[in-house]
């Protein structure tokens, strides 16, 4: 689970980092798009690392969610008996929101990847190629639409949260809180990663929404 | 003061259970939680009825007998065991809660009390340290550093109540198995079996069907002993060593 989530902790970051080219204008960000493909060229083939990336993608989200299947059927058999009154003393809300909040991720996943990598759907309708295969028209042509806008902020927010107690919880099970001050340096690795990326992953959308970026 | 208690009744591990509702007067605040439950039992045998079984010993919060959920806390409202939270802590008029320890691994013998030999089980299976018996070895002459000795102290406090499994919502035993791993690591003692202990009582945990570690923290709140969760990636990294050095 730790090791998984570290590695999509260090692709959200890369991806948040490459979306902020927006702010540069269309021929960069298409620059960038395109670099990432002939990216290694001629060591690597065309597409090359996207393809190592993806696979690296896959296996750890496997590898994620059939670690987040095992816990939750292990605590379901642990706890055949619920409470008749439960309290939660210390559990932060992101902690508690881990599996409904992941589930969100994984639904928006799908629909990220049909909007902008798998089929490249305008959801403003237009379907032409002159759109659809220009990544900065087809972005803004997407974040134009508020309602597309409000569900990436969503998905922002879900990401947050489970990036906020993800972290700190990586950092715990890789066995590096082992004091006092680790730990509340660990939170506040949880805080800095979640704000960082998805308020960065945010500011594209708001901006084109806003008319910043067009 | 008067006080509503709604607590569990369940004849048997077998038996289905539920809720009974009961009310009793004449509460001190001066009683303690399992006074008050005295008190109840002693109207309950008056009246022809059977007393509310629940689990206790030294009443002095060092044996970890006494295992409550009371209003769906474990041990109650106070960082305390049951028999040392005194009803100072609730108001005239106040409804409790009073359930078992929900967990399959701790099953219901009766009412209030639940079988806790898991925790024993787990302790078997790496727990504790070889030595030869006989005369007790002379104290200083394995020194311990003093900070680790306190740390190791610290965690050595834990009384196997049961309360992280209690409140974990993943009825994990981790913090248990951690305050272990910590005591003894922390020891030259220790040292010679750190590794194989880890690894006997991280199996033998799964095993008895505790839950994983999703490191919420519910469970050092619950702690009577104030039990941090360092003890858990204490545990972790001793298990990660313990895996890549083959044991």
């Amino acid at each position: 689970m730790a090791a998984s989530g570290i590695v999509f902790v260090l692709f959200v970051l890369v991806h948040m980092y490459g979306n902020l080219k927006a702010f540069s204008g269309e021929v960069a960000f298409n620059e960038y798009a395109h670099h990432l493909r002939i990216f290694g060229e001629p060591m690597l083939p065309e597409n090359g690392l996207l393809w190592i990336i993806r696979i690296v993608l896959l296996v750890s989200l496997v590898a994620h969610v059939g670690s987040a299947v095992a816990l939750m059927r292990r605590a379901r058999a642990q706890r055949p008996v619920k409470y008749q009154v439960k309290r939660n003393n210390a559990s932060s809300l992101s902690s508690r929101t881990m599996r409904w909040g992941g589930l969100t991720l994984f639904v928006f996943l799908i629909w990220h990847l049909l909007n902008f990598t798998i089929v490249k759907i305008n959801p403003a309708g237009d379907q032409s190629a002159d759109i659809t295969e220009n990544p900065y028209r087809l972005m803004v042509s997407s974040f134009d639409l508020w309602w597309m806008t409000l569900i990436y902020l969503v998905a922002m927010l879900a990401l947050g949260f489970h990036l906020h107690h993800g972290t700190y919880s990586a950092l715990q099970t890789l066995g590096w809180v082992n004091s006092a001050s680790a730990r509340a340096k660990a939170k506040i690795a949880g805080w800095v990663i979640a704000i960082v990326i998805a308020g960065g992953f945010s500011l594209v959308p708001l901006a084109v929404l806003f008319g910043v970026i067009d | 003061m008067n006080l509503t208690l709604k607590i569990w009744r369940q004849a048997s591990s077998s038996a289905p259970g539920g809720i009974h509702t009961y009310q009793l007067g004449g509460v001190s605040e001066d009683m303690s939680f399992l006074e008050m439950l005295d008190l109840l039992n002693e109207e309950l045998v008056t009246k022809g009825e059977e007393p509310v079984a629940f689990d206790s010993d030294c009443r002095e919060g060092i044996c970890g007998m006494c295992s409550l959920m009371i209003n769906g806390q474990a041990h109650g409202p106070e960082v305390t065991t049951t028999c040392q939270l005194h009803m100072r802590s609730f108001k005239d008029g106040d409804t409790i809660t009073i359930e078992p320890w929900r967990a399959s691994t701790f099953p219901v013998i009766k009412d209030l009390i639940v079988d806790r030999s898991a925790f024993d089980r787990i302790i078997q299976s790496g727990g504790y340290i070889s030595a030869n018996t006989g005369s007790a070895p002379e104290a200083n002459s394995v020194p311990a550093p003093r900070d680790k000795a306190m740390h190791a102290f610290n965690a050595a406090t834990c009384i196997g109540c049961g309360a992280c499994v209690a409140a974990c919502p993943n009825g994990s035993a981790s913090l248990f198995m951690g305050a272990k791993i910590t005591h003894l690591g922390d020891l030259p003692q220790g040292q010679p079996e750190r590794y194989s202990r880890v690894v006997g009582m991280v199996a033998q945990h799964d095993h008895e069907g505790f839950g994983g570690c999703t490191n919420i923290g519910e469970c050092t709140a619950a702690c009577p002993k104030g039990i941090p969760l360092d003890v858990i990636s204490q545990l972790n990294k001793d298990l990660r060593t313990a895996m890549v050095h083959g044991f």
